[in-house]
């Protein structure tokens, strides 16, 4: 039981990670889809982030009270990946405004449909 | 103890919202709900002594980020009760990531282990030198601005990247699609 509360990060990756790519595959609203990829990176930073944690340590702010530091390589990197992971939303939300703006419909299905009478 | 129960009550909380992101349909919720978990993350990453990327989660990821997505989700249409797609191959992928994940999660150190090798290796002399090349007590500032500079250049370089994009995809008009819906559609008029 001890053990499982030391494990629940880990396993809240897999699950976050998994629930990330199940949205950006089934659902058909593309909004949604550009969430689901939030999702995904999120997940990923969680668990740098637990992988740096050194139990009884604190913030690598070095003082003269404190006698462990957690790790900072990993938050240099992600502090990093959640810049760039913003870009990227950025940059998939003007792809769907786009999108709508051709198509007047941002449902993946409604959109296969348009394309298929647009070549008969 | 307390700490280890704190993680455990928050982490609960994040999956939690991601069920309801999953199971909502209407934009205007899913874009509130991606606030409050990037929110919830940055309680976590306090929690986790991480102090830097909690305050880079708050000002970023849950200040412009949902600011963008509530301005995309304003000029979108509401979102559609639709079926879910592909939903037989994204169970079988999703329980395949799965097992490989718990195979290899199942050898990583416990959380809060100060012997696991990632805090032997580089970690240990940037911790004890870097207050005297650049008299700056945070750690973090002194690696992402000293030792990996390189790397903040690049991340400069891609945001700069993402934004031409962004500028480039909202200011055109000129698109082959749109003109020959245009067609399509006083045709069947």
């Amino acid at each position: 039981m001890i053990n499982f509360i030391y494990f629940w990060n880990h396993f809240a990756f897999i699950l976050l990670m998994v629930g990330g790519l199940f949205i950006i595959i089934t659902s058909q609203n593309y909004l949604k889809k550009v969430v689901g990829l939030a999702i995904f990176q999120t997940a990923v930073f969680v668990f740098f982030v637990s992988l740096a944690k050194v139990l009884d340590g604190t913030a690598p702010i070095l003082t003269k009270m404190a006698n462990a530091y957690s790790n900072p390589l990993p938050h240099v990197l992600i502090l990093t990946a959640i810049v760039v992971g913003v870009a990227t939303s950025a940059l998939g939300l003007a792809l769907v405004l786009q999108i709508y703006k051709n198509y007047e419909t941002i449902e993946e299905k409604e959109i296969e449909s348009l394309e298929l009478k647009s070549d008969k | 103890m307390n700490f280890l129960l704190i993680n455990f009550f928050l982490i609960s909380l994040l999956l939690v919202t991601t069920f309801f992101i999953f199971k909502t349909t209407s934009l205007i919720s899913v874009v509130a709900l991606t606030g409050a978990f990037t929110l919830l993350c940055s309680a976590i990453y306090v929690n986790l002594d991480a102090v830097d990327v909690a305050f880079t989660e708050a000002a970023v990821g849950s200040g412009i980020s949902t600011i963008l997505m509530v301005m995309a989700a304003a000029k979108l249409p509401e979102g559609k009760k639709n079926k879910l797609i592909n939903l037989f191959p994204s169970i079988i992928l999703a329980v395949a990531i799965s097992l490989i994940l718990i195979i290899i999660i199942a050898n990583l150190p416990l959380l809060g282990d100060p012997n696991a090798p990632i805090h032997l290796h580089v970690v240990p002399e940037y911790l004890k030198e870097s207050k005297d090349f650049f008299h700056i007590p945070n750690v973090v500032t002194n690696i992402l601005a000293s030792y990996r500079g390189f790397d903040t250049l690049g991340e400069t370089i891609v945001i700069f990247t993402a934004g031409l994009g962004v500028i480039a995809l909202l200011t055109s008009n000129t698109l082959n699609r749109k003109t020959n819906f245009k067609k399509n559609k006083k045709n069947e008029r």
